[in-house]
């Protein structure tokens, strides 16, 4: 029995702040809420599965005890960034087996107010691993920032065509109006960016912004009836990487695992994919992945991403709302992957939107590529 | 100890055994005593067989660059003091992929391939970290 088509995203909520000084964490995941359930036409009493992560060590049971809710099923998979797109796929599987109807789904964080240094953190987690890695000084931006140098060791990419990448998303962000940065960039302004961790530059690198984000999954059948057109979950798959026994492969990225995965049982080609939505944390992120995921042969990523091929009107549409790099990014993104690709595929963007936008991928990465990390895809389509 | 120190790594019953001979200024790998699988870091159980036969190989201490990255940006007390730094992996002629600072050159000649050997950092009584430097 397939789960495949029979669950949907019925609600999605982004909230519009990018700087919430006067907000608490708490505040955003239920004003999100709040946006993501009114968007479905649900009420609050309609929510019988929870779904969060990264509020606190038991967040779950703090979030359900400010939302005052008693949900018959509770998932607080924590893989990092790419939790939330896990959470949609967790959720699917838990409609469809009964164990829950209405799935809410909620993020909230004050990363930039708290002035709370992700990037370019120590990143430990105290797992065994880490004592034998914090002390040589490894930041987020410096896994990264191995990978894209072992990629140009092996493949020739350059720092221009990384670059190019961070001047697509600011080239979607000044279409939307809730965007952190909408001026444009051009290579060369990346370029000239200081160095954080070589080869990435400042504008290599997303933001740290506060931000929420929600959304509502239930039925197809039930969305259906719903306030808003559905987008419907074709497929998905979550992977894991890491190092293994200590032969560590910097370039090998989980959503080589997911990603075909996710397709297969989705039935899609890379051909039948409109426009993708991947976790941008770097540059690097985006070239990884989109090269993991089949769009295009290993080491081909510097060449595939360039020539506009990202961009609105390309031919792979990608991080249409300007992404992690120019739009939001409060720590963890996976929740605004999601959301965006459903608007997509209702025809909301406006100015941004794909024409004909029928099947969407989502991808989110968790942890650090090179590192420890998840990969979680998912195949979004209109019902 | 006025001087900003570097975190330092938690010894523990699984990992004492590597950071003894580290002290001595010897660097192991562990390799599996049933299915002869390497190791890095150390852990009491092979991960490929689930065996806990474990015998400790004396590594040579030379290796070549994997990849590195020149950290310009990192606040933490013992990093801030000494950017840019290089954070590295060295792959160890035993096979096994480790990180580590470069140390001994200037950052803009790191390389990856470069060959590289340890350089001992004793940063306590117990605590030593194998740091690595370009190798003759």
């Amino acid at each position: 029995m397939s789960i495949w088509g029979k669950v949907a995203v019925a609600g999605v909520y982004e909230h519009p702040r990018r700087y919430a000084p006067d907000k608490t964490a708490y505040q955003l995941h239920a004003e999100s809420a709040r946006g993501a359930l009114a968007d479905a036409g649900l009420e609050i009493g309609d929510v019988d599965g929870l779904f969060t992560s990264g509020v606190g060590p038991i967040g779950i049971l703090s979030l359900a005890q400010h939302l005052n809710l008693r949900p018959d099923y509770l998932d607080s998979q924590a893989i990092g960034g790419s939790s939330f797109v896990s959470h949609c796929l967790h959720a699917a599987a838990a409609i469809e087996a009964g164990l829950c109807s209405v799935a809410l789904v909620t993020y909230g964080s004050t990363a930039a107010s708290e002035r709370f240094a992700i990037g370019t953190g120590g990143g430990g987690v105290g797992d065994p691993a880490d004592h034998f890695e914090t002390p040589f000084g490894p930041t987020i931006v410096g896994a990264y920032a191995l990978c894209a140098q072992r990629h140009m060791h092996e493949y020739g990419t350059t720092s221009e065509q990384l670059a190019e990448i961070a001047v697509t998303m600011r080239k979607h962000a000044m279409l939307n109006p809730h965007a952190k940065y909408r001026d444009p960039i051009t290579v060369d302004d990346v370029l000239a960016s200081r160095m954080i961790s070589s080869p990435l530059h400042l504008l290599d690198c997303c933001m740290i912004s506060d931000g929420g984000g929600a959304l509502v999954l239930t039925s197809s059948e039930r969305a259906r009836d719903l306030r808003k057109p559905v987008a419907v979950i074709l497929g998905g798959a979550e992977a894991v990487r890491h190092h293994g026994i200590g032969t560590r492969d910097l370039l090998d990225v989980a959503a080589r695992q997911s990603g075909p995965l996710a397709m297969a049982r989705a039935g899609v080609s890379h051909a039948d994919i409109d426009l993708c939505m991947v976790y941008d944390s770097y540059t690097i992120t985006v070239l990884l992945t989109l090269e993991a995921l089949g769009f295009c042969g290993p080491g081909e990523g510097g060449a595939f991403c360039g020539g506009g091929r990202l961009a609105l009107g390309g031919d792979l549409p990608t991080n249409t709302d300007g992404g992690g790099l120019s739009s939001n990014h409060p720590g963890m993104r996976g929740i605004f992957l999601v959301i965006e690709a459903v608007r997509q595929l209702r025809g909301e963007r406006g100015a941004a939107q794909v024409d004909g936008a029928e099947i969407a991928l989502v991808h989110g990465t968790g942890g650090m590529l090179g590192q420890r990390h998840s990969g979680v895809t998912l195949v979004l389509g209109k019902a | 100890m006025s001087e900003p120190r570097r975190p330092l790594p938690r010894i523990d019953e699984e990992t004492r055994g590597y950071w003894e001979a580290v002290v001595r200024h010897e660097l192991f790998v562990q390799e599996c005593g049933a299915c002869r699988v390497r190791r890095f870091p150390p852990r009491a159980v092979c991960p490929a067989c689930l065996s806990s036969s474990t015998t400790w190989i004396r590594a040579s201490g030379r290796g070549t660059v994997y990849s590195f990255t020149v950290t310009h940006q990192n606040q933490a007390p013992g990093f801030r003091e000494r950017l840019p730094y290089v954070l590295a992996v060295v792959e160890l002629e035993e096979g096994v992929r480790l990180m580590t600072n470069l140390v001994g050159c200037a950052p803009d000649a790191v390389r990856i391939g470069m060959a590289v050997e340890v350089e001992w950092e004793d940063v306590t009584p117990e605590v030593t970290l194998p740091l690595f430097r370009p190798r003759p």
